[in-house]
């Protein structure tokens, strides 16, 4: 990947909130990556960290119970997407920004046949006829191994499997040649060994197509398989950041190395995070004052529960917001005062 | 695969229509009254009452009575009425086509309605017209048919004079008389109707888009009106279409009401005289009509279910 060009994709301080009548919630809180060209960015963190909201805000899809702060912005190739008006945005989506779900049992309509529900996207932004669309959707179909896929084309989705499920939604969101793809959580309600098939499905059809993907997973043990670069978010926050080798080689956070340690050495069999990491994660309406993963680190000091690290670039390249940088063997150090701001 | 489906689902139909011939003859026998008391009046001869006893072969035992109405009936002849003479299937059938053009019209009416207020709703939430759906939706259904038909006849016919009162003409003879005189019967008919489709579809519909299908339809870039109309309606009527299957019975029912506010020679009409009339050869006639139309459209409701929703197994 060429770091002289811009990146395809920038969020800059993504501020959300939802009022609720007990007091605010914070889904993301000043959220900032990038996504270069042909990059394969993985978005890291428990349930409830904000994954989601991040991804559908970069879709313009969030409920409307969330808002933005203002100092918040998605640039897409030189567009901010949060000041779009809902027709831009529609002829973003699926055309140059395309999503795919958790959950394939439930995220294709139930009454229409597979190869219409892809036709309709490809009708919807190309100038294509309906019938061109569907020989599209055959082509998608072939391309993301679907067998049979002549035939396949006018079953509904209840006669496939999740895995099906899944490569069908793949083909759908491929449909109009997007340049980023938004994967959240493609492989969660899926077996294990269909989760492998679909992330080296997508690992190849990036290879292919070139896009760019945000990978978005709470199991670090599909990272090292596909992506390139790393963000670990934690309450809201970008906790983390490096490339694979950095995070797997010297990550600094201890919530990294939780997430880390929750890999099973066999890969693939996932194991329950909350097995390796102890505590909850903190309700959004009571953070601590602190560090928002004061409450379940073995590393806290008197300083992490008054004040709030900030995400600050190490000389190991990894960027991290904790007091304590922690060396391989996760043993505490004296704070680097050394270290450059980003 | 289709047809054996419909052939399969027409075999259901069989047992029932056998069990409602026996439950319609046998209510008929004990309706209070004697039916040759009701012919000759209160000071009729013992004699003169066991002759048209023979005649009317009431004094022949029941299973015998039953066995010998359903063979005739089988073969189309459901007897005679015992007060004109008529044939049965005769003066049944011909009131049947009155009925049935007024209760399509009504249910026409409350099925557009319904699907107009439930959509608009979902699409301008919080707007006066979700409201005035709300409202419908929800006290609509409290409004007593023949109240509504009364008032429609003192606003628009007596007051007004756009329409007549009473009286029907058969779509067949003259279309415009007889949207003339369908138009306040159907909507006196068909709104409490039109309030059930209109609220039952609404909360159908509200469920349905927030399904993950319709997020999948809105990343693709489609717009509100096509997650609505291409994503939202079909599945959420699904649960609607039983719903409509069974207004069709209510409707049917309801004719008795309503025939009678407008003066309409209908199936409900008729139950009302057979009634009054001790007619009781005419009355299980008419109930045997209803109900076997009730099975039909029970029928023709799984069909369409089964063609909204390709996950039903044919
Ligand atoms: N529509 C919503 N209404 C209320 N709270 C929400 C909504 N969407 C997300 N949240 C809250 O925002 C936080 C982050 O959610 P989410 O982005 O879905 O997490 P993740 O995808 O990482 O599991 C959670 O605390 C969640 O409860
Ligand atoms: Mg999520």
């Amino acid at each position: 990947m060429k770091i002289t060009e811009s990146p395809l994709l920038e969020v800059k301080n993504l501020q959300t909130y939802i009022k609720t009548k007990k007091g605010e919630i914070k889904p993301t809180n000043d959220v900032s990556f990038s996504i270069n060209r042909g990059e394969i960015v993985a978005l890291v963190g428990e349930s409830g960290s904000g994954k989601s909201v991040t991804s559908l805000s970069i879709m313009g899809l969030n409920a409307s119970a969330i808002k933005y702060k203002p100092e918040s912005s998605i640039e897409f190739k030189g567009r901010d997407l949060l000041k779009l008006k809902e027709k831009g945005l529609r002829k973003i989506r699926g055309n140059e920004i395309a999503m795919i779900f958790q959950d394939p049992m439930f995220s294709l309509n139930p009454v229409h046949p597979i190869g219409k529900q892809i036709a309709e996207s490809v009708v919807l932004h190309k100038k294509v006829n309906y019938k061109e669309a569907l020989k599209r959707a055959l082509e998608l179909l072939n391309k993301v191994g679907i067998p049979d896929a002549a035939r396949r084309i006018n079953d509904y989705p209840h006669q496939l499997s999740g895995g099906m499920r899944q490569r069908v939604m793949i083909a759908l969101a491929l449909a109009c040649d997007p340049e980023l793809l938004i994967a959240d959580e493609p492989t969660t309600a899926l077996d294990v060994t269909i989760q492998a098939q679909i992330l080296t499905l997508l690992r190849d059809l990036q290879q292919e197509l070139n896009i760019s993907i945000l990978l978005i997973t709470h199991d670090l043990g599909v990272v090292a398989e596909v992506a390139d670069r790393v963000l670990v978010m934690y309450c809201g926050k970008v906790v983390e950041e490096g490339t694979v080798d950095e995070i797997f080689d010297s990550s600094l956070h201890p919530y990294t190395r939780g997430l880390m340690s929750s890999i099973p050495p066999l890969h693939g069999i996932s194991k329950d995070l909350l097995d390796a990491i102890p505590g909850v994660v903190p309700n959004p309406l009571e953070l601590p004052k602190g560090c928002n993963f004061v409450t379940r680190c073995d590393f806290a000091t008197e300083r992490c529960h008054q004040v709030e690290p900030e995400l600050t670039r190490y000389p190991s390249g990894n960027r991290v917001s904790c007091w304590n940088k922690l060396d391989k063997e996760g043993e505490m150090k004296e704070h680097v005062t050394t270290s450059i701001n980003s | 695969m289709f047809f054996k489906f419909i052939m399969r689902r027409l075999l259901y139909v069989i047992p029932m229509l056998i069990i409602t011939t026996l439950i319609v003859f046998s209510f008929i026998l004990l309706i209070p009254g004697d039916p040759a008391l009701a012919l000759l009046g209160e000071n009729a001869t013992p004699e003169k009452i066991a002759q048209i006893h023979a005649q009317l072969g009431l004094d022949q035992p029941v299973i015998k009575q039953y066995l010998n109405w359903l063979g005739n009936a089988v073969q189309g002849d459901l007897g005679r009425s015992i007060f004109t003479g008529q044939p049965v299937e005769e003066a049944v059938f011909s009131r049947l086509g009155v009925t049935f053009q007024l209760v399509i019209v009504a249910m026409i009416f409350a099925i557009a309605g319904g699907l107009f207020f439930a959509i608009t709703s979902i699409y301008f939430p919080n707007s006066w017209m979700d409201y005035v759906a709300r409202f419908f939706g929800t006290l609509g259904t409290a409004i007593p048919n023949f109240w509504l038909g009364m008032i429609l006849i003192i606003f628009f016919s007596l007051q007004l004079g756009w329409v007549p009162a009473t009286g029907f003409t058969s779509i067949t003879e003259s279309p415009g008389a007889f949207l003339q005189g369908t138009i306040l019967p159907a909507i006196a008919l068909g709104a409490t109707g039109m309030a059930q489709i209109t609220r039952h579809l609404r909360s159908s519909l509200i469920e349905v888009m927030s399904a993950d299908y319709v997020r999948t339809g809105f990343s693709k870039g489609i717009n509100r009106w096509q997650a609505i109309m291409k994503h939202g309606l079909q599945n959420a009527m699904l649960p609607v279409v039983t719903t409509i299957g069974i207004l069709f019975g209510n409707l049917l029912g309801a004719t008795v009401v309503i025939e009678t506010v407008f003066a309409i020679p209908g199936m409900g009409q008729l139950a009302v005289n057979s009634i009054l009339q001790r007619d009781f050869t005419m009355l299980q006639g008419v109930v045997l009509v209803l109900i076997a139309l009730i099975i039909l459209i029970n029928f023709i409701t799984d069909i369409v279910y089964a063609l909204l929703d390709p996950r039903i197994e044919y």
